[in-house]
């Protein structure tokens, strides 16, 4: 039935086709029916369906109801779940937070990676041995991460007997305990972590740049900085598209790097969506978690569909 | 590759010790200290170790500190269970992505483009990973490898489907076509032809996959939780969460470095197709 239906829809764009790309009627020739079987594809479609579609379905259900640790029952409560973390501020807060998590982690770890890309740009073995050094962090783990920086950072910690050392007088800097600046931090751990990863992706798009299109800007009299901005930053448009993108994401489902720095505080000022479902979870309100995972998934959709679309369309007006 | 070899010279006459010398001081300062921080610290003995410094052990006692992680962090147990849910993840990512992309590059019409969206939608959405809880708990599948392995497939299949359908886009149909005139079936055309062209973005996928689900916490711990199931990086979150009141910095980065070594060796000696794998799948 599905077939049929799509050999359809198939033949009309076919035709369409035909008349319209040179290129694809080349290669038109009598398609058996079977040439792509759909059952190729079901085993892919059954689980993705089952584990990532269903539960997000699910997660439109759930939230409206009083599931919990406390009671086995579950019974549908209308809002009240919504109108908890309404009420107690923790929706507001956890959405602004992961926000301006996410926006300083695409700074960061795209400032990070251009600079390193550009800094270890041409082909020598020495910087073919520093890109693999500046990889190192990417392959450690985000927990881990997370451990080294907040020994490094602990008010007693490496960094600030070092800055003491060079000062010369006594520095306790609560890197992690700022209600304003800890999130700062905890985004910089992030971008570090990350910028391995970014400076890849800037260096091979780097080095797919048409050769004589630089030429032509350096017989013009272009310098560095103006071939940088006006030529190659430009035609980057595909590598930043995929770096801010993937790091927006990332950064919105955060968990493993704040949870070992911060833990979400100080005074819940680092805490993150996950931070938060972690924690009621933990705490056997499931549908309250459950609500601020909704909460989570709508934002999401709200922000980054347009930050791809607009990424895209400028990649396209190059 | 070319064009910057091309055009370096010309552009870098003047900093040619500059630029060196900044590499050194910027990995120094941003890759050095950390990483020596972690080692030195791991053979401290805890009284040097409370307070994390950069300062050389007076008293290096390597030995003891990893012997003691290795049996209280059940470092090989860990390892096991870290194998046990993401190999299979990877393999079933790998495969049942190669079947799907290879039907959404080749079909056309409506349906498969929805299906298509449908199935990449996951790059983009964060699994809704509490009721992911709620359907593994009915399906008898919590704190199951199993339930790990589905969890991982579902949220790692949409990339591996967005990057080898693209990559099928741009294979040559002929080479099916010979295949299928020599009379082979759906299913030798699929293991024989398509799945060794995908080489260079399985490499590709595999490593974006191993890179997430190998140091995961956040979804193994709502799925496996802690206990006998417990994989690497959970096993540290334990062993850090007990140790951290008692300022132990001495026995977690010893568990730091004995689970990042595995990583960092397999980076080494794969490190060029790594590199390669990468960059390919990024930017077309």
């Amino acid at each position: 039935m599905v077939d049929t239906a799509t050999r359809g829809a198939l033949d009309a764009t076919r035709a369409k086709d035909r008349s319209a790309s040179p290129r694809r009627s080349r290669r038109e020739r009598v398609r058996r029916k079977a040439d792509q079987p759909w059952w190729f594809a079901l085993p892919a479609l059954a689980v993705f369906g089952a584990f990532f579609l269903l539960p997000n379905l699910l997660n439109f259900v759930y939230p409206f109801t009083d599931w919990s640790a406390f009671h086995p029952q579950i019974g549908f409560v209308g809002l009240s779940n919504f109108e908890t973390i309404l009420n107690d501020g923790s929706m507001a807060r956890d959405i602004r937070i992961t926000l301006e998590y996410a926006v300083l982690v695409a700074v960061f770890q795209n400032g990070f990676g251009l600079g390193l890309a550009l800094l270890l740009e041409r082909d020598t073995r020495f910087n073919r041995f520093f890109r693999a050094v500046f990889f190192l962090p990417v392959l450690i783990s985000a927990l881990a991460v997370g451990y080294i920086f907040r020994a490094l950072l602990a008010q007693d910690g490496a960094l600030n007997s070092v800055l003491s050392a060079l000062s010369g007088h006594q520095l306790d800097t609560p890197w992690l305990g700022s209600t304003t600046w800890t999130l700062v931090v905890v985004t910089l751990v992030h971008g570090w972590k990350w910028m391995g990863l970014a400076m890849l992706i800037y260096l091979a798009g780097l080095k797919s740049m048409p050769g004589d299109v630089l030429e032509a800007a350096r017989i013009d009299g272009a310098g560095a900085w103006r071939t940088f901005w006006s030529i190659r930053f430009p035609l980057l448009a595909p590598a930043v598209t995929f770096n801010v993108t993937t790091a927006l994401i990332g950064s919105m489902n955060t968990f493993d790097i704040v949870q070992a720095t911060t833990g979400g505080g100080p005074g819940s000022e680092t805490e993150v969506f996950n931070i938060y479902m972690f924690r009621i979870f933990g705490q056997g309100l499931y549908a309250q978690a459950s609500a601020m995972s909704l909460v989570l998934f709508l934002v999401v959709v709200v922000l980054a569909v347009p930050v791809i679309v607009g990424l895209r369309r400028r990649e396209n007006n190059q | 590759m070319t064009a910057t070899t091309v055009f370096a010279p010309a552009r870098r006459r003047a900093p040619r010790l500059l630029q060196p010398a900044a590499v050194l001081l910027i990995a120094a300062v941003t890759i050095g200290i950390p990483l020596w921080l972690v080692a030195v610290t791991s053979v401290k003995p805890q009284a040097e170790a409370i307070k994390p410094n950069l300062s050389l052990p007076h008293r290096v006692q390597a030995a003891e500190n990893y012997q003691q992680t290795f049996d209280q962090g059940k470092v090989v147990q860990g390892f096991v269970n870290s194998l046990l849910v993401v190999v299979p993840s990877v393999v079933l990512v790998l495969l049942l992505g190669a079947g799907a992309a290879w039907v959404f590059a080749r079909r056309k019409g409506r349906l498969t483009g929805t299906l298509y969206a449908l199935s990449i939608s996951g790059l983009l959405l964060p699994p809704a990973v509490i009721t992911i809880v709620m359907e593994l708990r009915q399906l008898g599948l919590a704190g199951t490898q199993l339930g790990m392995i589905a969890v991982y497939t579902g949220m790692y299949l949409s990339t591996s489907i967005f990057f080898m359908t693209g990559f099928i886009r741009n294979l040559p149909e002929e080479l099916e076509e010979a295949a299928r005139m020599d009379g082979a079936g759906p299913a030798r055309v699929f293991f024989q032809v398509i799945l060794p062209l995908l080489r260079p973005v399985i490499a590709t996928a595999t490593i974006m996959v191993m890179l997430f689900a190998w140091s995961d916490i956040f979804y193994a711990f709502f799925v496996l939780g802690g206990g006998e199931k417990a994989t690497l990086p959970l096993n540290l979150y334990q062993v850090a969460s007990a140790q951290l009141y008692l300022n132990n910095w001495h026995l977690i980065f010893a568990y730091v470095v004995m689970m990042s070594l595995p990583m960092v060796a397999v980076f080494v000696i794969a490190q060029r197709r790594i590199v390669a794998g990468i960059t390919s799948g990024a930017v077309k």
